[in-house]
């Protein structure tokens, strides 16, 4: 009854480890996150998750609310309660059994380490080709779900709804994520160098405008996924989007959608 | 009217990028672009040197405009920032690294 189950999730290559007393709920999420489980990676944090009966409190519609207090990271939504320890590498979940807590506690994890190396998850679909990575990034609405579902066979999928974009010594790579769209399926667990950041729109024809550079920044940074009110993080995230913009080519991909849009993505 | 005095708030995050300057406010992350006239301003922004100065030095002298026009654009400009508390003003010098003196 008190044995603890671990499953270790690895996106970006960052393996955060969960542990858990309940066998049903280990299952739950190796069925959710599929090709992203990591069997030998030493993780780099670890969280227990403390599974409980859900509460009104914790039936409330509340959006997610990141604060740092006394070096600790506090995370809090409708459904869920964490803590995490960065010194320490370690923190904890309450939640009820559901497998959406612990993906809001990825996300939010992931765009905390990110931020701190250069990169960031962003509104994006992103895909490989030819062993390049393309973005495309977007409202809801926009296009990401509909340019992925038209995808031909020789691209691999990343994601069609959050990108998860690392910096390298020579530019940015987009890896996989399970973050899934409306196309319900997680990512490729693999990555590559990105090649271009489409920003995406749905038109009356297929065509590719250049950005000027202010716009780039500007909608990258809409779509970057933050949720801290930290003033060093907002920073950094500035200092990261201008560096990204800087390196990687921005254009404007207006579509129809059809599978032609595809001939332009190379 | 008084003198104004202005300078740049430390809660901002800045960069020159593709010949134009983008500004960020890490408070409440509102983004500008700056346009060479701004910029220009923003630069000279120190908490010492009169708002006038700056306009008749770096603005009327640089870009060939009139001090009326130039002067008016100006303050809209500051006023905007201001606003955002990404530029702090004042009707006296201050001294940058002490802190806001007072966002107007």
């Amino acid at each position: 009854m008190n044995q603890q189950h671990e499953i270790a999730i690895e996106i970006g290559g960052t393996p955060i480890l969960f542990r858990t007393h309940d066998s049903s709920f280990r299952e739950m999420m190796i069925d959710r996150y599929g090709g992203f489980i990591g069997f030998l990676s030493r993780p780099t944090l670890e969280f227990e998750v403390e599974l409980v009966t859900p509460s009104g409190e914790m039936e409330s519609e509340e959006d997610a609310q990141v604060e740092m207090r006394d070096g600790l990271w506090h995370f809090r939504r409708g459904d869920f309660r964490a803590q995490w320890d960065p010194g320490a590498g370690r923190g904890y979940i309450r939640q009820s059994a559901n497998p959406y807590s612990v993906d809001s506690v990825l996300r939010i994890v992931h765009s905390l380490i990110l931020a701190g190396k250069g990169g960031f998850l962003l509104h994006a679909a992103s895909a490989i080709r030819d062993g390049r990575a393309f973005l495309f990034s977007g409202i809801s609405g926009a296009g990401k779900t509909t340019i992925s579902r038209l995808a031909p066979p020789d691209v691999v999928l990343l994601t069609d709804e959050i990108s998860y974009v690392r910096r390298e010594a020579r530019g940015y790579h987009a890896c996989g994520t399970p973050f899934a769209g409306e196309l319900a399926r997680v990512g490729t667990n693999c990555s590559a160098p990105v090649a271009t950041l489409f920003l995406l729109g749905k038109g009356s024809e297929n065509k590719i405008e250049v950005v000027n550079t202010a716009e780039a920044v500007r909608c990258l940074l809409r779509n970057i996924l933050f949720f801290a009110e930290d003033a060093e993080l907002v920073e950094m995230i500035f200092r990261s989007a201008c560096d990204f913009v800087d390196r990687v080519s921005v254009r404007r991909l207006t579509f129809v959608p059809d599978t032609r849009v595809w001939d332009l993505i190379v | 009217m008084s003198e104004k005095y202005i300078g740049r708030s430390s809660q901002i995050a800045a960069r020159v990028l593709g010949g134009e300057m983008m500004v960020m406010s890490s408070v409440d992350s509102t983004f500008f672009t700056l346009n060479e006239v701004a910029t220009a301003i923003w630069q000279a922004a120190d908490g010492r040197t009169p708002l006038t100065e700056i306009v008749v030095r770096n603005v009327c002298d640089e870009f060939e405009v009139d001090l009326e026009t130039a002067r008016r654009d100006a303050e809209q400009f500051v006023s905007e920032l201001s606003h955002h508390g990404i530029l702090l003003v004042s009707d006296h010098p201050f001294d940058m690294s002490a802190g806001p003196v007072e966002a107007a």
